[in-house]
């Protein structure tokens, strides 16, 4: 038997999260930060040696199968393909740089230090272990039990109206996983009509025949939950309200990670599960992103704080994804599987960098900043750096992907591609007007009484490996478009969509971005 | 001359009803006989060994009865076809004998009320009188409590597994009337208890009227009052339908006042709240196995081939009783009516299984069962109820429990332990994953959706959703926020009490990680036997 990869990299942190929780009281708080960031670090190490030890024609790799529950044709199951490492790798990415960015954010908190980062670690856990489920009634208990740490992290440790935010968020949450879990037990009633008996493994059920109207409620089950979790025009309300009120770690280990739960959701069970309801459902689907990507960033230009406006920018981000996801073919999928990568990296940046801004000025309102970037110039440029990123500026990675959506949406309609790529000079708009409101001119009277001062050391090295892997995967995305395109291959022929014209070398798009 | 011929009474498959008959009558003797001084200690330990060699015998019968060669399941009509006794009615049986032992732990702890139980010192004395001065001052408590509970046990015993209705009705009547005793007996708030009592005395006695007359009009339509006998005349459609339908719908509303569905659900929260807790906690988890368990054989045993009659009022019914006990639930301000108003919820979500009934052959091997995730949904409603009401005997401040919202604020603070613990056992109640409710709730929406009942599915987990909502309130209220001034605080109670919430709480945490054992020996026993 292999080495169980993925159990340890989902169970070391679990079990690190529980030991601080129950840990005496007497231990010192950086004790437990040190403890925290040690643990993500060498959860880090795995997910790299894991990438190296992967093969990208391999299929399914690092599979662990076992019985859970018999009657519910329930198992242990995990395994990654292209998609998952690299959400995979994103959380653990992600990680450390929130552990050593907050830092300090859970001085202040309702249960310390201890509490937050035992938290921030249970959600490193289970968000491996759902990136790594095959089998659809375990991915459905980790997708519900994610919601619990950030539940926590935003009631515990966010601004004064934390308690609202944190339950509009699991009730908007848990009201999509809910639905979803009536559609999950129609998939075992389905199942369990097969001679071999029930069974929740996503092989098995890859094979299962629906019937259309069966197939389409299902669809539509799993969809209201992915839908709620990767925020899409009208079910995104939740998320500007929760950005706002929880810390920039929290925020970062939100958008950034557990909201692709929706997106890969989307990839994986939507589109294998139910073929025929998905293409069905395209034109539906391509029209509520459509109006997500415009609705997103009106209400970002029209946001006067910070997180609110970054939150509104992933509903327009968010957008994009689904739209590459749903227009079925190769240019969109993979450019959404990249996207969701991207954006976890430039959203992360752009959450951390405002929050360290936001903890020294004291407010998070835009319109009380200004001249920034006299007294605080790293801060400000590695801000407008994490800025062009997510206006999707080539040389960045977000460009890419966003590149390849508009192809795919071009393929499947230009109509579609006509107002998505409104979206995009829309995105010039909020975060160009955000950043000369914020950092250029003359600053309020208050900024020269009392100047902020520039990010530190922890600060930078916090940031910069994000801003690295940026612009790193700007010039030079062909690694992780290797990962990913064997399985958009394989989501296409499950959902027996074909290119309608020759496929664009993908490798020839990326060259494009890097020589812009 | 007529021959007199005796019945044939199998004792050893009776013996665990026996034995818990014979310790309440003994418990009723050693109130007449031992001296006052010693009768504590004595009824306890005969609650509690009474309970657990009845629960031993029951394992002894159940070994016996089932082969445990694969698909044979095991049972037995018994006493001239009066009860059944086979998978259901035997883990029926261990479910209400745990929470038995469970339940006379629970009214043994005398350490919360500072050295006495939390029963009335003496119930005869009126409220705010100087016999009741006396009483409480002279340290008197009633230990009578304990062949109460005993009775009511064996009734609960003898109820689901009832094989005519004369027997299930008289084993209604004995599983109540101890229990309106025992609701009645609290130490503090004794009004709210005597008034719980009367409530639930008279609106039981008033759907009991219900049942009788149900009973007697099924007799008129089959001619028997067997189980068997009642099924065969639905098949051969004998008698007049009229007759049949209108003693089904007065048979079923004792049914469901027994279990607290809408729309005979009122009576749940002024006893939940007014009950002694420790009554109340046995009492919900106790009475729902045995009602759904009398229920669900009286209907697939008895009423099997008029399915498609009863079956669309079941499912008004299951809608109903989860849209008022989620949405009612949602207005309360004191946690044991909120536990209460969860409890006819939670009666919503059982009953999405009874919607679950199909002939035996549509059933696939290996697809879950309606019985089977009724029993399951049981087995881990029954554990977590009985933690969540043990827990709330810990809170208390100066004139006993408190139980408002107000004073739960900011528990958290003051008490992380109970208050996690608390949280827990309410997202178990919620559903959440990775606790036994969760696989519960999954089980019998699963039954419910197999026979096609995917209207009610989607109603329920919209339900589920409402519930979530007002168990995070609570969290909220000891996590997010900061304690009042003065408020209760956790007192620490003694091996009693914290040995069963530690115990419900292990079940609670294992059955939903490994719940595979347990409803794979369900999957085999969940059969009735006709």
């Amino acid at each position: 038997m292999s080495f169980p990869w993925l159990t340890v990299m989902l169970a070391v942190p679990v079990v690190v999260a529980l030991a601080l929780a129950f840990a005496p009281k007497s231990i010192s708080a950086t004790t437990v930060k040190q403890i925290a960031l040690g643990t993500s670090l060498v959860v880090l190490v795995l997910g790299i040696v894991m990438a190296i030890r992967f093969d990208n024609n391999g299929g399914m790799q690092f599979t662990e199968t076992h019985d859970w529950i018999k009657t519910f044709g329930a198992h242990y199951a995990l395994g990654v393909d292209g998609l998952g490492l690299s959400l995979v790798l994103l959380t653990v990415i992600l990680t450390p740089v929130v552990i050593l960015a907050s830092w300090n954010d859970g001085d202040e908190g309702r249960w310390g230090p201890k509490g937050f980062f035992a938290w921030i670690l249970a959600l490193e856990g289970l968000a491996v272990g759902v990136f790594a489920a095959t089998d659809v009634f375990l991915f459905y208990i980790f997708f519900e039990a994610t919601l619990i740490p950030i539940y926590f992290l935003v009631g515990g440790y966010g601004g004064p109206n934390r308690a609202k935010a944190a339950v509009k968020f699991l009730l908007y949450n848990l009201f999509g996983g809910l639905v979803m879990l009536a559609a999950v037990i129609a998939l075992y009633v389905e199942s369990a009509k097969a001679t071999s008996g029930p069974s929740y493994l996503l092989s098995d059920l890859s094979h299962l025949h629906v019937g259309t109207d069966v197939g389409r409620w299902m669809f539509l089950g799993f969809m209201v939950a992915f839908v709620v979790k990767a925020p899409l025009f009208p079910l995104h309300t939740w998320l500007a309200d929760t950005c706002e009120e929880a810390t920039p770690g929290t925020s970062v280990l939100l958008v950034s990670v557990l909201d692709k739960i929706g997106s890969f959701g989307m990839v994986r069970f939507c589109l294998v599960l139910f073929p025929e309801a998905s293409r069905w459902a395209t034109p539906a689907v391509v029209v509520l992103a459509v109006i997500s990507i415009i609705y997103g960033a009106l209400m970002a230009i029209g946001s006067d704080n910070i997180p609110r406006l970054i939150a509104y920018t992933s509903v327009s981000h968010f957008g994009f994804i689904v739209l590459g996801i749903f227009v079925l073919n190769s240019q969109g999928l993979s450019g959404a599987n990249l996207y969701m990568f991207n954006h976890g990296l430039s959203t992360a940046a752009l959450f951390l960098i405002g929050g360290f801004l936001i903890s020294r000025k004291g407010t998070a309102s835009i319109s009380r900043m200004g001249g920034i970037e006299k007294v605080a110039p790293v801060l400000a440029g590695l801000f407008l750096v994490s800025g062009l990123a997510t206006l999707s500026l080539p040389g960045l990675s977000p460009f890419i992907s966003e590149f390849l959506v508009i192809v795919g949406a071009f393929v499947y309609s230009p109509w579609a591609a006509a107002f998505a790529v409104t979206g995009i000079v829309l995105a010039a708009l909020y975060i160009l007007v955000m950043y000369q409101r914020m950092m250029t001119g003359p600053g309020p009277e208050e900024i020269a009484s009392s100047p902020i001062s520039d990010l530190n050391l922890r600060e930078i090295v916090s940031v910069v490996p994000v801003i690295a892997l940026i612009v790193l995967l700007g010039f030079f995305p062909k690694p992780l478009l290797d990962m990913l395109n064997p399985g958009v291959q394989h989501s296409l022929v499950q959902v027996g969509a074909h290119d309608p014209t020759p496929t664009v070398p993908l490798s020839g798009g990326s060259g494009e971005g890097g020589s812009k | 001359m007529t021959h007199f011929t005796a019945p044939h009474i199998e004792y050893s498959q009776l013996a665990p009803v026996l034995i818990v008959l014979a310790v309440a009558t003994l418990g009723v003797l050693v109130e007449a006989f031992v001296p006052r001084a010693q009768r504590y200690l004595v009824q306890v330990s005969l609650a509690v060994v009474g309970s657990i060699a009845a629960l031993g015998d029951t394992f002894w019968v159940f070994d016996k009865l089932n082969p445990g060669h694969g698909t044979v399941h095991p049972g037995q009509v018994v006493a001239e076809g009066a009860l059944a006794v086979d998978g259901p009615t035997l883990f029926c049986w261990i479910l209400v004998l745990g929470f038995a032992v469970m339940g006379a732990l629970l009214f043994a702890e005398r350490r919360l009320e500072g050295g006495v139980t939390a029963f009335a010192g003496q119930a005869s004395a009126l409220p705010g009188t100087d016999a009741e001065r006396i009483a409480s001052t002279r340290g008197m408590e009633h230990t009578e409590v304990f062949p109460l509970l005993m009775f009511a046990v064996s009734g609960m015993m003898i109820f689901p597994a009832a094989n005519d209705l004369i027997t299930v009705f008289v084993a209604l009547e004995v599983l109540s009337l101890p229990l309106y005793l025992l609701c009645g007996l609290a130490r503090r708030r004794r009004l709210l208890s005597q008034e719980a009592a009367m409530k639930y005395f008279m609106l039981g006695a008033f759907s009991s009227g219900f049942f009788v007359y149900g009973l007697a009009l099924v007799y008129g339509y089959a001619g028997s009052l067997g189980y068997a006998q009642i099924a065969a005349a639905v098949a051969g459609k004998t008698g007049s339908h009229g007759l049949l339908l209108i003693g089904m719908g007065m048979l079923a509303v004792g049914m469901f006042f027994k279990i607290g569905a809408a729309p005979f659900q009122a009576w749940v929260p002024d006893v939940y709240q007014g009950a002694p807790t420790a009554v109340t906690a046995f009492m919900a988890a106790g009475t729902k196995v045995a009602g759904f368990g009398a229920l669900f054989r009286l209907f697939y045993v008895a009423f099997g081939g008029a399915r498609t009659d009863w079956l669309p009022v079941a499912w008004a019914v299951a809608i109903l009783t989860m849209v008022v006990g989620s949405v009612l639930a949602l207005a309360q301000t004191d946690v044991k009516r909120l536990l209460a108003y969860s409890s006819i919820a939670h009666t919503g979500f059982i009953l999405t299984a009874f919607l679950g009934a199909r002939s035996l052959a549509d059933i696939g091997p290996g697809n879950i069962q309606p019985v089977q995730a009724l029993l399951f949904y049981l087995t881990t409603y029954g554990l977590t109820n009985i933690a969540a009401f043990a827990i709330v005997t810990l809170v208390r401040d100066s004139s006993g429990e408190a139980t408002s919202f107000t004073a739960w604020t900011g528990l958290g603070r003051k008490s992380p332990l109970v208050a996690g613990a608390f949280s827990f056992l309410l997202l178990g109640l919620a559903g959440i994953p990775l606790t036994s409710g969760f696989i519960g709730k999954w089980a019998v929406f699963a039954a419910a959706m197999s026979a096609g009942a995917w209207p009610v599915v989607v109603i329920a987990v919209l339900g589920s959703a409402a519930a979530a909502f007002f168990y995070a309130r609570i969290i909220v209220l000891m996590f997010f926020h900061d304690p009042v001034a003065d408020g209760p605080s956790v007192v620490l109670p003694s091996i009693l009490t914290s040995g069963v919430i530690t115990v419900c709480f292990a079940g609670t945490v294992v059955l939903g990680l490994v719940p595979g054992p347990l409803l794979d020996l369900l999957g085999r026993v969940a059969v009735f036997i006709r």
